[in-house]
């Protein structure tokens, strides 16, 4: 390896990929040039559609269905991998470069056993026998801090949990000690307690091996984190790419430091309300569940006018069915929900009208909130027709004024299908169906999680100047802290079906803190680079993440 | 004979490896049973060439033609598509292969001469030509044929292209109307069991269940063969009134209940396809946000779920419209279906059924009974090749 040291392990020049839509090929990528030398971690970052994924996909000389590389070269160690035969590009991948995709729930196979999954690819390469590599693959697992590394393998993909299964990727991708591996947004899927233990599993384990890889995200604290050198992309091309400290500290390309500033969009706390208001919607010691499966204990809450309260903590903690039982579709075993200091009917189908009215829902994934076969206006047209009785002028009208105050123009959008739209722009439709009915109380459901950080910071940026507008009261549910941070005036933590802590958010941020809470906000990451080798260092990789949170349950 | 076989196994498998090491970019990368599958394409094309220009092999000569007649049909359907009609049209014609192109243009002349069938049939559909019976296609004396009859004349007298004519609105119409019936009933009660659920849900789905465990020809059989005996005694004294209104006779009765039985037995299908497209509608978060709207189950059925349960909808119901158009044709060959006079392809096809055992002497008089039989394998291929496209498109694949 050694005698290579000179020449950079991979070598993409001008590299161009077309996409094929609505019959012609269209450039996605104009020509980005990528150097990436033994042992190191490029990171890749950018909004969705900059070309991330298909730049990683193709310095693997792979590129997805309807897309193909019309110009540029991609070097491996020397190996011209665009011009290379099937056969050849065959035995490389997996053996010398491996990929670790974002879900690796979705891109393990369920039939079979994780361990035989994770031989496969020694036994095919003949790098190793299958005995050999199983021995190998319970000492990645163990480097890894899997629990039970020696008997984890044996399970099926379905056995273990999300953050679990992207480390056994990430040993999957190592069974071959690869020389390269591509890593595409690994932790994007997971929650904050949970990513901190993945990015802490690659990071060492890819200093150990001392492998290359090319780490792609849209999360710049993430990206700090993990890589020596960082790449910046927009729309297929390059913005600027330098070492990672010195491209945080001084940016300089405008769009760069656009980026860098997402996190400083940050609300003023509203005064607390006056003792005696009535809370726009309270929640009284719900009690909730899923058939005989409870998953709410006890939940109490206000929320009171102009107020946001965000509702934090990791999937699973009930705070989505939370949200379902105040909408009445999961009514609750025990408890009440008040909507103006009223007792609303606990299943939404004995709701009237106006009362279904008054609570909107605004969703996390916007491509499944609204139907693809209806037009922009109808979608919106329909709460004004139904709750409003508006027809014909008055409701396009009215549909022009929605569009408006979500800030897209309505001549351009009012007849396009939702597949015509951005993620982004999306979610803004999700919001204007919401406000079309005119509600006093809207739950935001995950609303940006989805989105990159600079389209979220738009939509939280909407949704408050909505609220100073309309005296609207947002319940607001998040895994975010960041987001917390941006918009909310109280927070509500939850976990297991519990409310461990609430407060104004001022509180919340400072300590003292609830144990989970404390771990809640370690957990996020932070823009300094340093960040991960201090919280190691200062808590031991014992307690980060789940492996804290099982410490607490022990309790 | 073994070793002929080998050495044709051996010339495609190395014509194969010629072909694939010689060409460069996109057959170096294909799999050596690809290179053979066509090596062995090539084969059977040099076979039927042989054939073609052989001595026998009538058939053949025929299917050829056909084949390439029907090609040349589609590509210039779909030029002309390329260029005539709206933006829209123009580009899903663009984006259309031959074979589904040919398969419009084939069921729109079906439907052209389904409808317009007493103006394009030159005779009556149940009028006798005495003294001219098993007249053979060709409309030339000299070798059986009436110039009359340009499709020649069945064992009663009766022009044979008129019958296919009239036999097009008869099979392909009631097929059409039995079909509809079928997507009424399943699709309603599909859509209803993915939204409703619980006990609605599995009330219907047991029933279907059931229908689905007896073997569908064979239930049809039996439910017909009632049904006929019901209904001609129903109609023994002469024409009686149907669901109160239309009079109907005997025979008419019998198509009615063939419709009826046939559109529940096959709605079962049916049921269980949207029964599963919906429930993958139900699940979204728009449909969740209608509910809370508090929007009632017509909205929700006919406004949020069908728009979307479209294209696999549509892909089943040419699917079904095979399906059906079969069961009436067979039911009919079966002499229960559609009843005589009525001209209908499955009937004629068992009338002249004799006359394939001529095919050795004189393919013309064997093309008699294959007339009808073309008539249904046609439509049936076509409707296919345009499903098969819709499912493409539908699922989003690119090539």
């Amino acid at each position: 390896m050694a005698d290579r040291s000179g020449t950079p392990l991979l070598k993409i020049r001008g590299l161009k990929i077309e996409g094929r839509s609505d019959e012609t090929w269209t450039q996605i990528v104009n020509g980005v040039d990528l150097d990436l030398n033994r042992g190191e971690v490029l990171g890749l970052i950018g909004e969705s559609g900059a070309g991330k994924s298909t730049i990683g996909l193709a310095a693997m000389g792979f590129t997805r269905d309807g897309c193909r590389i019309s110009g540029g070269s991609v070097e491996f160690d020397g190996i011209d991998l665009v011009g290379a035969s099937l056969a050849k590009k065959r035995s490389l991948l997996g053996k010398r470069i491996a990929y670790v995709a974002q879900s690796a729930a979705a891109s393990f196979n369920p039939a079979h056993k994780i361990i035989d999954q994770h031989t496969e690819a020694p036994v095919q390469h003949d790098v190793d026998n299958r005995a050999n590599s199983q021995k190998d693959a319970m000492e990645l697992y163990h480097k890894l801090r899997l629990p039970n590394p020696d008997e984890i393998g044996f399970r099926y993909p379905h056995q273990v949990s999300g953050g679990q299964l992207q480390r056994a990727m990430t040993a999957m991708a190592m069974s071959c000690r690869p020389d390269l591996i591509i890593f595409d947004e690994p932790t994007t899927a997971l929650d904050v307690t949970t990513q901190i233990e993945v990015l802490a599993a690659i990071r060492d384990i890819v200093e150990q091996f001392d492998t290359a890889a090319i780490y792609i995200t849209h999360d710049l604290a993430v990206v700090a984190q993990m890589a020596d050198k960082i790449k910046v992309l927009l729309k297929g091309n390059e913005v600027e790419e330098a070492e990672t400290r010195k491209m945080l500290t001084e940016p300089k390309e405008q769009y760069t430091k656009s980026l860098w500033a997402v996190r400083s969009f940050q609300r003023d706390e509203k005064p607390a309300p006056a003792k005696d208001a009535t809370p726009v919607i309270s929640v009284e010691g719900v009690d909730g569940a899923y058939g005989p499966v409870q998953v709410l204990w006890d939940v109490s809450f206000d929320i009171h006018e102009s107020h946001t309260v965000a509702v934090v903590g990791e999937s699973g903690s009930g705070k989505s069915t939370t949200a379902r039982v105040i909408t009445g579709l999961l009514p609750p075993m025990k408890g009440v929900i008040k909507l103006d200091g009223k007792a609303l009917p606990l299943d939404y189908r004995r709701r009237s009208k106006d009362q279904l009215r008054q609570i909107q829902m605004i969703y996390q994934m916007a491509d499944t909130a609204l139907n693809p076969r209806k037009t922009i206006g109808e979608i919106i047209g329909r709460p004004v027709e139904f709750y409003m009785g508006l027809k014909g002028r008055a409701r396009r009208t009215r549909v022009e004024e929605l569009l408006d105050q979500i800030e897209l123009d309505p001549k351009t959008y009012i007849d396009r299908l939702p597949s015509e739209l951005s993620g982004g722009q999306k979610q803004r439709i999700g919001i204007a169906r919401a406000l079309a009915a005119e509600p006093k109380f809207i739950i935001c459901d995950e609303v940006t999680s989805a989105l990159d950080q600079l389209v979220a910071e738009g939509i939280l940026k909407l949704l408050a100047r909505l609220q100073d507008e309309l005296k609207l009261s947002y319940m607001f549910i998040t895994h975010d802290l960041a987001t917390v941070r941006a918009i909310a005036d109280e927070v509500v933590v939850m976990k297991d079906g519990r409310v461990v802590e609430a407060g104004p958010k001022g509180e919340m941020f400072s300590p003292p803190h609830h144990p989970y809470t404390d771990l809640l906000l370690s957990s996020v990451p932070e823009m300094d680079p340093d960040w991960l080798s201090n919280l190691l260092s200062e808590r031991g990789t014992d307690n980060i993440g789940d492996a804290a949170l099982e410490k607490m349950d022990g309790q | 004979m073994l070793t002929f076989v080998i050495e044709i196994l051996v010339a495609v498998a190395a014509f194969g490896m010629l072909a694939r090491s010689a060409t460069q970019t996109n057959w170096r990368d294909s799999s050596m049973g690809n290179a053979i599958g066509f090596g062995l394409a090539f084969l059977i094309l040099a076979y039927l060439c042989y054939v073609y220009f052989g001595v026998r092999g009538q058939f053949v000569r025929w299917l050829i033609q056909g084949v390439v007649i029907a090609g040349i049909a589609g590509f210039i359907f779909k030029k002309i598509g390329e260029f005539v009609g709206t933006e829209g049209s123009r580009k899903i014609f663009r984006s259309m292969p031959v074979t589904a192109a040919f398969g419009i243009l084939t069921i729109l002349i079906y439907a052209f001469v389904a409808i317009f069938a007493n103006v394009l049939a030159p005779y009556g559909e149940e009028q006798i030509f005495e003294g001219v019976f098993n007249t053979l296609p060709g409309g030339d004396p000299a070798t059986g044929g009436d110039p009359r009859f340009p499709l020649g004349t069945d064992q009663l007298g009766r022009d044979l292209l008129s019958r296919l004519i009239y036999g097009a609105r008869n099979t392909v119409g009631i097929a059409f109307i039995t079909t509809c019936l079928t997507f009424l009933l399943g699709a309603t009660f599909g859509f209803l069991a993915a939204i409703l659920g619980g006990w609605f849900d599995q009330i219907v789905s047991r029933i279907v269940d059931a229908l689905m465990a007896i073997p569908q020809l064979i239930f049809a059989l039996l439910l017909m063969t009632a049904a006929t005996t019901i209904a001609l005694n129903m109609a023994a004294d002469g024409p009686v009134r149907f669901l109160g209104f239309i009079e109907v006779e005997g025979r008419t009765l019998v198509t009615i209940f063939m419709v009826i039985i046939i559109a529940v037995l096959d709605s079962t299908r049916v049921f269980r396809l949207s029964r599963a497209v919906g429930q993958n509608i139900v699940v979204m978060d728009y449909i969740e946000a209608a509910k809370l709207r508090g929007e009632r189950l017509s909205y929700l059925v006919f406004k949020e779920i069908l728009p979307n349960a479209y294209a696999p909808l549509l892909a089943e119901f040419g699917l079904r419209f095979c399906f059906v158009f079969l069961t009436i044709a067979a039911l009919s060959f079966l002499g229960i279906g559609i009843q005589p006079p009525l001209a209908d392809w499955g009937t004629m096809v068992r009338d002249l059924s004799q006359f394939i055992n001529f095919a050795a002497f004189s393919p013309l008089a064997a093309a008699l009974p294959l007339l009808a039989a073309g008539a249904i394998a046609l439509l049936t291929i076509a409707v296919n090749f345009v499903v098969d496209w819709m499912l493409h498109r539908s699922s989003g694949l690119k090539e």
